[in-house]
């Protein structure tokens, strides 16, 4: 399903909020606190402060550019608004050829501090799409999968990824007090849930009881009421995810150990139910899910998140409370959710466990977490039908989100520093079981005194005489959400952002790597000099240096690198016979800006190469392309708008592309819309693309391009001239680079034979090889093989270039040899160059005659003028014709003559 | 009980027949091959060279085997592969990639075949997934990501390779002979052809690419040496069960090849063809006439297959003729002869075969016009004759214009061995003019 691009834009309002705090006399620029924007037709605000980590809208609509808030600024009209960041990078936005400089896969979510220059900081503050969450440098991943918080572990400075100082991150100019990004809360959100009312109600639960649980589930049943629509239920979440206290570090710690196994778990979830269980094994089995649990849980909130949100909105009034040694307050116990087991129709069950005996010390909270301005953002959109996207977005980001929570109201944004919990003795397990779909989410693993274990006693009882209920309930349900899911999946927003751009035929199998199977005996390094010579003159093998083409060198390197240089972009059409060196100098120019810029000299850049040969049509141009700036893979058509959109649009953080087209020439379209656009697009302000092409022909531009094409390539042209013979000996010469195999005067022969006769550089590499193998078997045994002298070269081009009609001619049969002739007596006798068989037979008849041959039958004379024609030896017409096929020579008449005389004496 | 005793002398003529059948016949159908190619030495050890050092070194090459049909070109890369997998290092280590210009008739399908033989990994079963472009994508990737050293050497081998020059844009040739001159995985393409002309085929920046090693496989075979390939053909080998049937076998095929009438024989097959193809077909029909009552080949069975080869198809068509039918061959030829192979029609002949009625014939009467048409239509049908012009519907059936597919020399020999042929109908035909 390709994602058309005729969906509607959002158009968000900004507008500034706080007064101009500084004033730059010189500039006349004022700076701003804050940003307040607006979605059209929508009455929330998001407010953007410095400090922030935003979004910036860019190529990509699934991955937005991701930067900290520096600083507002704006001039008198207040129509300019401008802002200062500090840019953070994907991964994807890294170059293909460093990535593997990460050395680890990459998380998904993943950002790194970018610390290159050659990169404007300053942005049009209307480009700012949403505020992001952020998780510092020594959080730990969670598992794969969310997609609302960004993490950062390294700085990338365009040459290696670094550990990122924290310095960085904290000391940034602008340090104004953080202001919470939540959206406005709607009112209908339960007023329990906000942090005022919170202290009381955790007083009033500080155990589980039995019967407040059996209360609280049927508080759950009304959650209908709270579920209008998916806008309240998002919001309704982030007001309950804002009022707990994050611990998702150590969350994530577990997550991260066991992550792998994840899909296994599910299913060890799904078939648990069916299984009769005792209690000890119910016992056993929580523990040893209970880290897993953790993840599945996630995973199911993903897919069924409007649950999750319901009831989180209908447990918020039964927290409990409990204070850790260092006085800080641990509110969001989801105890109460102990009693939904049985009572709520959606069926989980949460089963608080002792521990203290397996000395298992954690804290487990996994949070469903809101959703700060850009998720709100973004649930808005989605109200718009035709951005299903984003509304799965928006779906998923509570379920997703590990988000760090704020350890004090004031500061929303800042991931709070925990709870020091290797102090405890022993630790409760809360270990939370959900069956199937039904997700939520509040697991706490509460670590209580001692003598807070004895509460828990009973909760278990309850919980064991409710399995074996709960089984046949289970399963019923499992059916029903199993349909539901069924049905809802196409919305869930689980998938990868690779699934949905689509593929043109369904079910190439995911992950299939392209590889050629290794082999198990290494291959033999060369033995003798001859072996070294054959292999150092093998075309594949990549010399020192390109010599003789200095000049060519020179010319493309000051292009390219002054385009670079500039930031710009520019075309240029490179032509020349085919082995002159055009492609290899385009790669060796390459290698050199490729050091050029490791050292600093130059700004990065990054090179794609395609070739018109290696692909089955013009438009996979696009596709490859893409595919090699940023591993997406989808359809032609898409990839040209999404490569139009990238070339035409400004993004503040773009290298220069050095792209090469080889084989130019098969690009060629009825309409040339992929000439065009390739011409096109280095003339776009921002593009940063420089496009360098090759073809044979001098004049293609001429011969096939259109005006608009042509005049868009531009004038910047180069030849390749044919080598000389000189050059060729010289590139024969540096490439044995002093392996003394050859003998002056052969190396000479064979340059000046191929510069006569192509200048093809392959050619001549290829001559020179065959001398050595032809040395290397006329010598008497191997170790005596000398130098390859003219002889060797002689007979090596002798097999190459010699035609070997005239041999053919010499080796044919008796009567083959006979049909020559008569072929040319009938052309002789007609005064023509063709003659049908039928003409040529009579005269073949009397030659046998004369020759004292038996003549032969017409069938036989039939097959032996086919097997001229097989060999291409004569052209024939059709064979259906058959007495009437009209035959030519392709060979001159002198040849056959000179081949017959040959033979015949 | 004596004949018993027959049965049991005989028993083993019987199996001995039966084993040198079996033997004879999977030379002749080319399921064995032979110990060593005969005559092509110097091209055996070029290509073994080659090969080896593919399998060995990783050194990517390219090479075309040329040679007419018949010439040996399969069974040379055949013998050629089976020595090199024979090398312990080699044998696991290659892959060789079979293709065939007649088979893989595109692109996509040739590279389907190729990711299937290679087996990689969007292969599944034998389904090879995704569509042209990613198929090819896929290909590359994996061919590039090889390297000399470590990855195993792939051995395309192309049979009739000027088909692969068919293809659009020659994308499948480029790419191979791209690999072969690049530092990827190592490749060695083989192509094996029957055209001499095939690297005018190439489009240049495929033919630059080739490295222009052609082995030319053109038999410079004297008589002589084709007799004794006759003898060796034709002999049992020396771990034949039977050795009192091997010696009387080997004898007999001796004393054969020097018979002055087989020799002639093969002598005209020599003449006409060199190539082991046609050889093989001549002595299979041979060998089929072997039975154990009749434990040898007899110069006269050489005879016989040979007449068999030899015979000409249309002139055994001609046997089959009614009397009207050869009258109105005959009534074409004369036009030929008055016109000069011009075209002629149905009316032509007509008026033709009605004029030597009144005037020669006694023993034909009169055939309706409709008859006449049947009988024109029907020789129409055997292709001895060939409408002109290709719109045959709009001309009016007599009218269309005709040409006669047979020479002068096959109708007289027909005439001559036709059954029971009126004299009259001779004479006509013999006759200079109608």
């Amino acid at each position: 399903m390709v994602r058309y691009f005729t969906r509607l834009r959002v158009r968000r309002i900004y507008k500034w909020g706080g007064r101009p705090y500084i004033f730059d006399r010189k500039l006349k620029s004022y700076g701003f606190e804050y940003l307040n924007m607006s979605v059209e037709g929508q009455e929330a605000v998001t407010t953007v402060t410095p400090g922030q980590y935003i979004l910036i809208e860019g190529n990509d609509d699934e991955y937005p550019f991701v930067a900290k808030l520096l600083k507002f600024f704006g001039d008198e009209s207040h129509k300019q608004k401008k802002a200062l960041v500090q840019w953070f990078l994907r991964l994807s936005e890294v170059p293909q050829n460093k990535k593997l400089l990460l050395g680890r896969s990459p998380h998904p979510q993943e950002i790194f501090y970018y610390l290159g220059r050659a990169c404007d900081n300053e942005i049009n503050a209307e480009s700012i799409l949403g505020t992001v969450q952020h998780v510092p440098e020594d959080t730990p991943f969670p598992e794969p999968g969310t997609k609302d918080t960004l993490y950062v572990k390294l700085s990338w400075d365009t040459k290696a990824f670094n550990v990122l100082d924290p310095v960085l991150m904290q000391d940034t100019p602008a340090s104004t007090p953080p202001k919470p990004a939540l959206p406005l809360f709607p009112p209908c959100a339960s007023p329990t849930a906000t942090p005022v009312s919170r202290g009381p109600v955790r007083r009033a639960l500080p155990t589980p009881d039995p019967t407040v649980m059996r209360r609280a589930g049927s508080v759950s049943d009304t959650r209908a009421t709270m579920s209008a629509g998916k806008r309240s239920t998002l919001e309704a979440e982030s007001i309950h995810s804002a009022s707990k206290l994050s611990a998702s570090k150590i969350l994530s710690a577990k997550r991260r150990g066991s992550a792998a196994d994840t899909p296994g778990v599910r299913k060890k979830l799904q078939l648990s139910p069916g299984k009769k269980m005792t209690r000890a094994d119910v016992l056993c089995e929580l523990l040893d899910e209970e880290m897993e649990s953790e993840k599945v849980i996630s995973l199911k909130l993903s897919s069924s998140v409007s649950h999750s949100l319901q009831h989180g909105c209908s447990l918020s009034p039964m927290r409990s409370v409990c204070k850790t040694p260092n006085g800080q307050r641990r509110f969001p116990w989801k105890l109460s959710s102990i009693s939904l087991d049985r009572l709520s129709p959606t069926g989980y069950t949460l089963s608080i466990l002792d521990s203290g005996t397996t000395g298992i010390d954690r804290v487990i909270t996994l949070q469903i977490e809101c959703l700060d301005s850009y998720a709100f953002l973004s649930s808005q959109r989605a109200t718009t039908p035709s951005r299903r996207k984003e509304s799965a977005m928006a779906i998923r980001e509570p379920a997703l989100g590990v988000l760090a929570e704020e350890d004090s109201e004031d500061s929303p944004m800042q991931p709070i520093a925990l709870t020091p919990r290797s102090k405890r003795k022993s630790a409760q397990l809360v270990s939370l079981r959900i069956r199937k779909q039904l997700n939520l989410l509040d697991n706490t693993q509460k670590l209580f005194s001692d003598g807070d274990d004895d509460c828990f006693v009973p909760s278990m009882k309850a919980l064991q005489s409710s399995t074996d209920e709960e089984k046949s309930e289970e399963e019923t349900v499992v059916r029903k959400t199993r349909g539901r899911n069924g049905k809802t999946s196409a919305r869930t927003p689980c998938k990868t952002p690779s699934k949905k751009v689509c593929m043109v035929t369904p079910s190439t199998p995911r992950h299939a790597t392209p590889s050629i199977p290794s082999r198990t005996v290494p291959a033999r390094q060369p033995g003798n000099i001859l072996d070294e010579a054959r292999a150092r003159l093998h075309v594949s093998s990549v010399p020192e240096s390109l010599p003789c083409r200095e000049q060519e060198f020179q010319d493309i390197y000051n292009f390219v690198e002054s385009k670079v240089m500039d930031g710009t972009g520019g075309c240029m059409y490179i032509s020349g016979v085919p082995g002159t060196g055009k492609t290899a100098t385009i790669h060796e120019v390459i290698r050199c800006l490729q050091h050029a810029s490791d050292m600093d000299e130059i700004p990065t850049f990054r090179f794609i190469e395609i070739n018109g040969m290696k692909m089955t049509d013009p438009h996979q141009a696009y596709v490859q392309i893409l595919q090699k700036l940023t591993d997406q893979k989808v359809t032609a058509d898409h990839a040209a708008a999404l490569l139009e959109k990238r070339f035409s649009n400004p993004a503040p953080k773009k290298e220069t592309t050095v792209l090469l087209v080889d084989e130019l020439d098969l690009l060629w379209t009825r309409k040339q819309n992929v000439m065009y656009n390739l011409f096109d697009w280095p003339t776009r302000r921002h593009a940063r693309l420089v496009v360098l092409t090759i073809a044979n022909t001098m004049d293609l531009p001429e011969r096939i391009m259109i005006n608009r094409v042509a005049s868009r390539l531009g004038l910047t042209r180069m030849s390749f001239q044919p080598y000389s013979f000189k050059q060729l000996q010289q590139i024969i010469t540096s490439r044995l680079n002093k392996v003394k195999a050859f003998e002056e005067d052969a190396l000479q022969l064979v340059s000046r034979k191929v510069a006569a006769l192509s200048g093809d550089a392959r050619r001549c590499l290829d001559i020179c090889r065959r001398a050595t193998e032809i040395c290397e078997h006329s010598a008497s045994h191997p170790s005596s093989t000398g130098l390859v002298r003219m002889s060797h070269v002689m007979e090596a081009l002798d097999e190459m270039f010699s035609s070997s009609y005239i041999t053919a001619i010499g080796c044919a049969s008796l009567q083959e040899q006979l049909f020559l002739r008569a072929v040319i007596a009938e052309f002789r006798r007609l005064g023509l160059e063709e003659a049908t068989f039928q003409q040529v037979f009579v005269q073949h008849r009397a030659l046998s005659r004369v020759e004292g041959l038996q003549p032969i039958s017409v069938s036989e004379g039939l097959a032996v003028c086919q097997r001229l024609g097989a060999c291409r030896l004569l052209l024939l017409e059709a064979s259906r014709l058959d007495m009437l096929q009209r035959v030519r020579l392709n060979v001159s008449q002198d040849d056959v003559l000179y081949a017959l005389k040959a033979v015949r004496d | 009980m004596s004949k018993r005793k027959v049965k049991e002398t005989h028993m083993p003529v019987g199996e001995c027949i039966s084993q040198v059948q079996m033997i004879l016949r999977e030379r002749f159908c080319h399921q064995r091959l032979p110990e060593k190619p005969v005559g092509m030495e110097s091209q055996h050890k070029h290509l073994l060279e080659l090969l080896r050092r593919t399998a060995v070194h990783g050194e990517s090459n390219s090479v075309l085997i040329v040679g007419p049909r018949g010439s040996g070109k399969t069974m040379l890369l055949n013998c050629v592969l089976r020595e090199l997998l024979e090398v312990k290092d080699v044998n696991k280590n290659v892959l060789p990639v079979h293709l065939n210009g007649l088979l893989q008739t595109d692109d996509r399908i040739a590279l389907k075949e190729i990711t299937r033989q290679l087996n990689l990994e969007n292969v599944v079963g034998d389904k090879v997934f995704g569509s042209f472009a990613e198929n090819l994508a896929f290909l590359l990737e994996a061919l590039k990501k090889g390297d000399r050293s470590s990855s195993r050497p792939v051995l395309f081998i192309l049979d009739e390779f000027d088909l692969f020059a068919h293809h659009k844009n020659q994308t499948l040739l480029y790419n191979l002979l791209d690999v072969s001159q690049s530092a990827q995985a190592p490749v060695a393409v083989i192509g094996l052809t029957c055209r001499l002309d095939v690297l005018e085929l190439l489009e240049k920046r495929v033919k630059s690419r080739f490295s222009h090693r052609q082995i030319h496989l053109l038999s410079s075979l004297s008589f002589i040496q084709y007799l004794d390939n006759v003898r060796s053909q034709l002999s049992l080998p020396q771990d034949f069960p039977d050795t009192k049937f091997y010696d009387e076998w080997n004898d007999s095929i001796k004393t054969l090849c020097e018979d002055q009438s087989v020799v002639d024989v093969l002598q005209r097959h020599y003449n006409s063809s060199k190539d082991f193809r046609s050889l093989h077909l001549l002595l299979m029909l041979a060998l089929s006439r072997v039975s154990a009552s009749k434990p040898a080949i007899k110069p006269t069975d050489l005879l016989e297959a040979s007449r068999v080869c030899m015979v000409d198809s249309k002139a055994n068509i001609l046997h089959g003729l009614s009397i009207l039918e050869l009258c109105l061959i005959i009534a074409m030829k004369h036009l030929n002869d008055i016109y000069e192979g011009e075209p002629f029609n149905f009316q032509m002949v007509h008026n033709e075969f009605k004029k030597f009625l009144q005037r020669k014939s006694h023993s034909i009467h009169n055939f309706d016009k409709p008859v006449v048409m049947k009988a024109f239509e029907h020789l129409q049908q055997l292709e001895l004759i060939k409408s002109m012009d290709s719109s045959t519907a709009k001309i009016q059936k007599e009218y269309q214009l005709m040409k006669l597919l047979l020479d002068h020399s096959q109708i007289m020999e027909a005439l001559q061995k036709y059954p029971q042929c009126p004299t009259d109908v001779k004479q006509w035909a013999m006759s200079a003019f109608g």
